[in-house]
């Protein structure tokens, strides 16, 4: 009888694995437990403590997948409506609603539990980016207004800033131009994002920059945000007393992102949007890396 | 036939890391000018490599192409220049900024004739040259080190790379279209390599 369950559990096992593995965005949990590491690093604390190393990563992936999931339950009826995300596992159906609820809660709450386990200031700012993200951003404005996504950027810049306060065990302004640094590069990505996919949200009925103040208005906002969020991280890596050679390649990154800021202004395209969408999160990441060393 | 290979992207990336490598270690000895303009040369060639990642070959298909490929040899050549033939600073740097501004006005506006193509290949072609030559000669010399040659490898690699470049923007190509999509990968590769190892090897 063993011998018989035993594949079939594997199977199963792997097979809700495979369903569930696409409710945490993978790419976009990968790029905020980045910004959390580098946070920490940034503090020159003793980074070769692994298991303070492995706890921030421990707690900062279970309260991003946490609230991930939990905005894709919240969202599933208009992930739904849209041709992008109607395949995903909640919006067809493949899930139970209240099992990816149950998932969302418990591993939000060990996420949580966890990093104030480590450090108060640390768990009380993780639990703020959730909250933040999930209640604020998802359930309370994100169908009613398009400036939802400042507390969306918000919640974003929170691991970045959680990371750099368990570092240094107290905030700092680096930490906060840090935190500035995310919440500015968010407008970036995400309006590149919602011009791409304009019938989508508006077939969902979500309010987003482009339908409210039209196309010329979101790619003015694109372009002030990519240069406060330039300046944001390279005040930032001033602070931290990052190396020249350093300092140097994050100016020439930055400086891509402003030039393709510019073109999407000047000289829009599809093409052209979808290369900043994509430069930017390779900025971000690039940044965090130059952060930590 | 445009499309990009997982080596392609492999190759770029590769070109990419080079080139961030030199930004981040820069070059010893050198005063500001000569670092900004490698700064800006092998900044614009990692931007430009990501977008090529990123982009694919259509990339290639955007006015913008010919003016972001004349920077980086004008930049390089300028910061030769600079630290080399200190009595042709002020007459080079005319002609780095002059040069560039004519590339900008000849491809932004349309001129009849030949102008906008005699302006690409006397620009790229001084420019090329002295990245090609001076290198070199300042090797056989003794005057630097050897392995400074390298660099002027690297000349000779981006002036084909630039030249095959333009000239396939400006409508006249020398190669054609996919001959040249299938070595630019390898060639800008390697042309980064050169100059990495060039100014390594000269310190």
């Amino acid at each position: 009888m063993i011998i018989e369950t035993a594949p079939l559990s594997i199977t199963r096992l792997k097979s809700k694995v495979r369903l569930y593995w696409p409710l945490i965005k993978s790419l976009q949990t990968g790029l905020l437990l980045s910004t959390g590491l580098a946070g920490y690093m940034s503090a020159r604390c003793p980074v070769f403590n692994l298991g303070t190393i492995a706890a921030l990563t421990a707690s900062l992936f279970l309260s991003i997948s946490g609230s991930t999931i939990l905005n894709m339950w919240w969202d599933r009826d208009i992930d739904a409506k849209m041709r992008r995300t109607q395949k995903r596992p909640l919006a067809s159906g493949q899930i139970a609603p209240v099992e990816a609820l149950r998932l969302g809660l418990v591993l939000s709450t060990l996420g949580v539990g966890m990093a104030a386990a480590m450090d108060a200031l640390y768990g009380l700012i993780i639990f703020a980016g959730l909250f933040f993200d999930v209640v604020v951003y998802s359930i309370w404005l994100k169908r009613r207004t398009c400036w939802s996504i400042v507390w969306g950027g918000i919640s974003g810049a929170m691991p970045i800033l959680a990371g750099r306060a368990l570092g240094l065990g107290a905030l700092d302004w680096i930490g906060v131009a840090l935190a500035l640094g995310v919440l500015f590069w968010i407008p970036t990505h995400i309006l590149t994002f919602s011009m791409k996919f304009y019938a989508d949200y508006q077939a969902a009925g979500v309010p987003t920059f482009p339908s409210t103040y039209g196309f010329d208005f979101t790619r003015a906002v694109i372009a002030v945000s990519s240069v406060l969020a330039a300046i944001s991280m390279g005040v930032a890596a001033w602070g931290i007393g990052m190396t020249v050679g350093y300092l140097r390649l994050l100016i020439v990154l930055s400086g891509g992102l402003l030039a393709l800021a510019a073109a999407v202004l000047l000289r829009p395209s599809e093409r052209v949007n979808f290369g900043l969408f994509k430069y930017a999160s390779l900025y971000m990441l690039s940044a965090m890396l130059l952060m930590m060393i | 036939m445009d499309k990009m290979t997982p080596l392609d992207r492999l190759l770029l990336l590769a070109t990419g890391l080079l080139a961030a490598y030199q930004v981040a270690v820069g070059v010893d000895g050198f005063s500001a000018l000569p670092m900004i303009a490698y700064t800006i040369a092998f900044g614009v060639l990692l931007v430009a490599g990501l977008l090529l990642i990123i982009l694919g070959f259509e990339a290639l298909d955007s006015p913008l192409v010919v003016i972001v490929s004349t920077i980086i040899p004008l930049s390089l050549s300028l910061g030769l220049v600079w630290e080399h033939l200190a009595a042709y600073r002020g007459v080079y740097l005319f002609f780095s900024v002059a040069g560039f501004l004519a590339v900008v006005v000849t491809r932004s506006f349309p001129l009849p004739g030949k102008l906008p193509v005699v302006v690409l290949a006397v620009v790229h072609g001084v420019a090329g040259m002295v990245i090609f030559l001076l290198p070199i000669l300042l090797a056989a010399q003794g005057s630097v080190p050897r392995g400074y040659a390298l660099v002027g490898v690297g000349g000779a690699l981006i002036g084909i790379g630039g030249l095959l470049l333009s000239f396939l923007k400006a409508g006249k190509p020398i190669l054609s279209r996919e001959m040249i999509l299938k070595l630019l990968p390898a060639l800008l590769l390697l042309m980064t390599a050169a100059f990495v190892a060039g100014f390594a090897l000269a310190k």
